[in-house]
């Protein structure tokens, strides 16, 4: 890099659009073989692999499932022991939610958001990319003690006594703790660059009030991430402290408090939900504008419901115990703040109801799975209302029917948005359509498949089949339900193998896409698909809430950004006015050494707590190659 | 009201474990809560998807967006928001009474300590005016229409104590007490269960409720304060003698006799209870024989070890068992 300001630097202006593009992806590209692959910090690349990896758990944590159905088919059944069997749900509970749902999430977070408010790279690319090892080692963690035998069988919630040192001997409590810390880990890295990116990295002229609303979906998930983190945090790394030096935190015989890991388990559980289901309710709110052929009514309703959700799942926390014995003023206080979440809820799906009934449906897959979102996730918030009542509750607590309303809200409310949200943007990653009309199977024997698994749980519940047991009696009144139950689960299996099976084909082989095949509306469809590693030839300007709205203008673009190293634009928080020209890193190896180094620590303080000693000089040594000044002057500008 | 006929019908198959078949006083006001708060959320779940079917289903050739549309659509959501506060506060407000009717007991006629422990339940009764205190397992007698206040607790991990027929669940936390108040209105065995995941066997944790007339009651209370009766046949005296000289009678206590050991359940009267092993099996001589021979395959990885027994011995001591009455 030079030094001297009098020479020139290569800008993007005056140039033809071929040698442009040429000159960005010379800078811009990740070096090709095995060290480029694992030094990129190429926002896409990293949330692809994230994204995929996430979707293998979603799969292995599915087996699971279907392992618990065989099981319980059946009254007194042998095909599983108590202790594999306790392991398996503990492994889908925390499988699902640690290593699929929340990564899931924020992965499409790291790949959408950077493309849909303009910029190049994400902020923080190598935190991205130390983010992507650090979750991927966790889930190997977990999966390699499952495989061993060692799983942890405490429940994904870990209550103690159970998960204490007395009750849970051997190290199966303390390899789910870590994997929490792994997780967390990587979480709060990618909150931290998606609140990063889009206060200000937005495309000049995107004003708060232009904001896409799964933008805005993201910016309050990674609030959520950043503020309910640290509770399970806190939480796992007391359990850990108590199993390993023998400190009392929740040990009642010296002081301690069985139901203070309770509180703050669910300080961070409850926003957990939220975290989920708050990126699938923006990506419902911006896929359906583009299957009906009108803009989403009432955008500045559907952003401040996402804020009050938001805001109000920091005070739902003791829905989750509302057996433990609470006083009567909190009891009606916390049945009134459960059912107050509603009102957000109802508010979003008026919206979309409004914009579908004044809109020209056209019926493809994505709109198909935001429809079967509209009446499952409904019915899942009507049983939201149900064990909100904290009366209700304690009939419904820790039943089947539980079992049922969470999966209605999880698979229901987040996943259906998801699978329409693969649909919708597989084009833009691959630049191949997926099938329709395996789309259309995949919709209908998941949809199906889904109510006839899910819909008897909660008469199960109601007839007093509690969670969580291996097994139960034959004189009690559950068996053909549970048959039933495990006989529908196939047709759900089946239908999420179909899904797999499109996404795999269409990759190679499916119809070449174009920029934008649907006639969407936002950002991302700006570019070609796949984008290019600079993402965007020119940074576009931006000048409403759809930029792309078709009869429009050729979008505005912003020029004058060096070509010869990495830059893009820094914008201000609430008008996204031009501020300076920022360089975006280079890619390096060193996240990734930075992630092997820490896992070690952490798996090796599994077993001494001088690990954390000693640990930490390799993770300190692969801190410094990763920030090692690079030798030349920072923006410039 | 379709809701509210298919929780009726469901009712009827649903078996003693259930919150929909109650016959105690809170039970049966959650049943109602249950009932009326389905009702309502069925009506609005039916009025979104109606909705949403008409939206898809009007005829239109091309997308409004007009501000008279707008406008409307405005209006309209507005009115659902208002609908859906008014549903809210509505519901809030039945929960807030119901768990106040709930907890408006007259004076707890009886009162037992519950003490929950991996996988089994004990209860022990106060001593009364006519009667010793006395513990029991897994088996809970109360007298029918009379308030009984149990007081929960939990000596290793948490439990959770839940008869749905009866009322609602209530957790058991070590180094907490938690009390419960129930009123059984009809007699009858009821079944109850750990409904907080508790370790391997949570799943076979469960007891019986027997509600009974006060004079039945007063039997039962009778026969179980009494010491153990001496063994009538020889069978049953030499299986006595098994059981004092094994190590059963470290674990187990038979009041009047020298087994005093109290990590597992008081076998005073083991075969007046419906089932043993909480819940697990119904007690019969076979079933006592088998449990004894091989706990750890009947229910594996309980706190009772197996104790090598030769098959007369076997024999022996399910006799002495059986005459536990």
């Amino acid at each position: 890099m030079t030094r001297d300001q009098g020479a020139r630097v290569p800008l993007d202006v005056d140039i033809s659009d071929a040698e442009l593009e040429r000159q960005l992806k010379e800078t811009w590209s990740s070096k090709p073989g095995l060290w480029g692959a694992i030094s990129t910090v190429d926002h896409k690349v990293v949330a692809g692999r994230y994204i995929a990896t996430a979707f293998v758990f979603l799969i292995l944590g599915g087996l699971l499932a279907m392992a618990m159905r065989l099981q319980l088919s059946q009254p007194e059944a042998r095909f599983i022991n108590p202790d594999r069997y306790n392991q398996i749900f503990t492994m889908h509970g925390s499988t699902m939610m640690f290593l699929f749902a929340v990564p899931v999430m924020e992965a499409m977070a790291a790949y959408l958001v950077p493309l849909m408010v303009g910029t190049r790279n994400i902020a923080f690319p190598r935190l991205n990319a130390f983010s992507y090892w650090i979750f991927l080692f966790g889930g190997i963690l977990l999966w390699v003690a499952f495989a061993l035998d060692t799983a942890p069988d405490v429940g994904w919630f870990a209550y103690v006594p159970l998960a204490g040192p007395q009750y849970a001997p051997g190290k199966r409590a303390d390899l789910w703790a870590q994997m929490i810390t792994f997780t967390e880990v990587a979480a709060l890295a990618v909150a931290v660059e998606i609140a990063v990116t889009v206060f200000k990295q937005r495309a000049p002229g995107m004003s708060l009030d232009r904001i896409p609303v799964l933008v805005w979906a993201m910016l309050v998930m990674s609030f959520l991430v950043i503020m309910a983190m640290p509770a399970i945090m806190f939480s796992s790394t007391t359990l850990i402290l108590d199993r390993l030096v023998g400190t009392h935190f929740y040990n009642p015989a010296e002081g301690g408090d069985a139901l203070l890991w309770q509180h703050l388990f669910w300080f961070f559980g409850h926003p957990e939900v939220y975290i989920i289901f708050l990126p699938a309710v923006g990506m419902v709110s911006t896929i359906l504008p583009a299957f009906v052929g009108r803009p989403l009514f009432g955008y500045m309703l559907l952003v401040m419901a996402l804020i009050t959700t938001g805001v109000l799942s920091f005070g739902l926390w003791v829905h989750h115990m509302f057996t433990v014995g609470l006083p009567r003023v909190g009891e009606s206080f916390f049945t009134a703040s459960s059912m107050s979440i509603a009102v957000p809820a109802g508010i979003q799906i008026f919206c979309w109801l409004a914009t579908l009934w004044a809109g020209k449906p056209v019926y493809k897959t994505p709109l198909l799975f935001i429809l079967g979102f509209i009446v499952t996730f409904v019915m899942g918030g009507m049983t939201g209302v149900m064990v909100a009542s904290v009366p209700f509750d304690t009939q419904v607590h820790d039943t089947y029917f539980v079992v049922a309303h969470f999966h209605y809200v999880l698979i229901g409310g987040a996943v259906f948005p998801l699978i329409a949200a693969v649909y919708y943007w597989f084009p833009k990653m691959t630049g191949r359509m997926m099938s329709e009309r395996l789309g259309r199977w995949s919709f209908w024997l998941i949809f199906c498949g889904f109510h006839l698994t899910f819909f008897p749980m909660h008469i199960l519940g109601l007839w007093g089949m509690p969670r969580r047991i291996y097994t139960y009696q034959p004189e009690l009144p559950w068996t053909s339900l549970n048959l039933f139950v495990s006989l529908s689960a196939l047709v759900l299996a089946g239908g999420f193998l179909v899904f797999f099976v499109n996404a795999i084909r269409s990759r190679r082989n499916g119809l070449p896409a174009g920029s934008n095949p649907w006639g969407a509306a936002t950002l991302e469809w700006a570019t070609s698909s796949p984008p290019p590693p600079y993402n965007f030839r020119r940074i576009p300007v931006v000048s409403s809430l759809d930029p792309l709205t078709p009869g429009e203008n050729e979008l505005p673009v912003v020029a004058g950004l060096r070509t010869d190293r990495r830059e893009l634009l820094v914008t201000s928080v609430v008008e996204a006015l031009p501020q300076a020209r920022e360089s975006s890193t280079t890619d390096s190896v060193w996240p990734f050494w930075a992630a092997v180094a820490t896992s070690v620590m952490l798996v090796w303080s599994i077993f001494t707590p001088w690990a954390v000693v000693w640990g930490s000089i390799p993770v300190a040594i692969t801190l410094i190659g990763w920030f090692w000044p690079k030798g030349s002057p920072e923006d410039e500008s | 009201m379709f809701s509210a006929s298919l929780l009726v019908f469901l009712t009827g198959c649903s078996g003693n474990q259930s919150a929909l078949n109650t016959h105690g006083h809170s039970a049966d006001a959650l049943r109602d809560l249950i009932i009326l708060i389905t009702v309502v959320c069925t009506v609005v779940w039916l009025m979104v998807v109606g909705f949403l079917l008409w939206a898809l289903a009007r005829r239109r050739e091309v997308p409004r967006r007009d501000s008279d549309t707008e406008r409307k659509m405005a209006l309209s959501i507005r009115l659902a928001i208002a609908a859906t506060i008014l549903t809210v506060a509505g519901l809030t407000i039945a929960s807030f009474y119901t768990t106040r009717d709930l907890n408006s007991s007259n004076g707890a006629s009886l009162t037992v300590r519950v003490k929950a422990q991996q996988w089994w339940w004990q209860f022990a009764y106060q001593a009364s005016d006519q009667e010793p205190p006395f513990l029991t397992a897994n088996e809970l007698h109360i007298p029918v229409n009379k308030d009984v206040r149990l007081e929960l607790e939990a000596l290793d991990v948490i439990h959770s104590l839940w008869i749905p027929s009866l009322a609602g669940k209530l957790d058991m936390i070590p180094g907490r007490k938690n009390i419960i108040t129930i009123r059984a209105t009809r007699p009858g065995i009821y079944r109850g269960q750990c409904a907080e995941f508790c370790g391997l066997q949570h799943s076979h944790m469960a007891f019986v409720v027997v509600v009974e007339e006060g004079a039945a009651y007063q039997r039962w209370v009778a026969a179980q304060a009494a010491p153990a009766v001496e063994p009538a046949m020889a069978e049953a005296s030499a299986g006595k003698a098994v059981f004092m000289s094994k190590p059963c009678a470290a674990c187990h206590t038979i009041r009047g006799t020298s087994a005093t050991g109290t990590s597992g359940p008081d076998l005073t009267h083991v075969a007046s209870r419906r089932t043993i092993g909480a819940g697990l099996l119904e007690t019969t001589r076979g079933s006592l024989a088998a449990w004894i021979a091989d706990p750890q395959t009947l229910k594996p990885g309980n706190n009772m070890p197996l104790v090598p027994l030769t098959s007369d011995e076997l024999r022996q001591i399910s006799a002495y068992m059986e005459e536990l009455k």
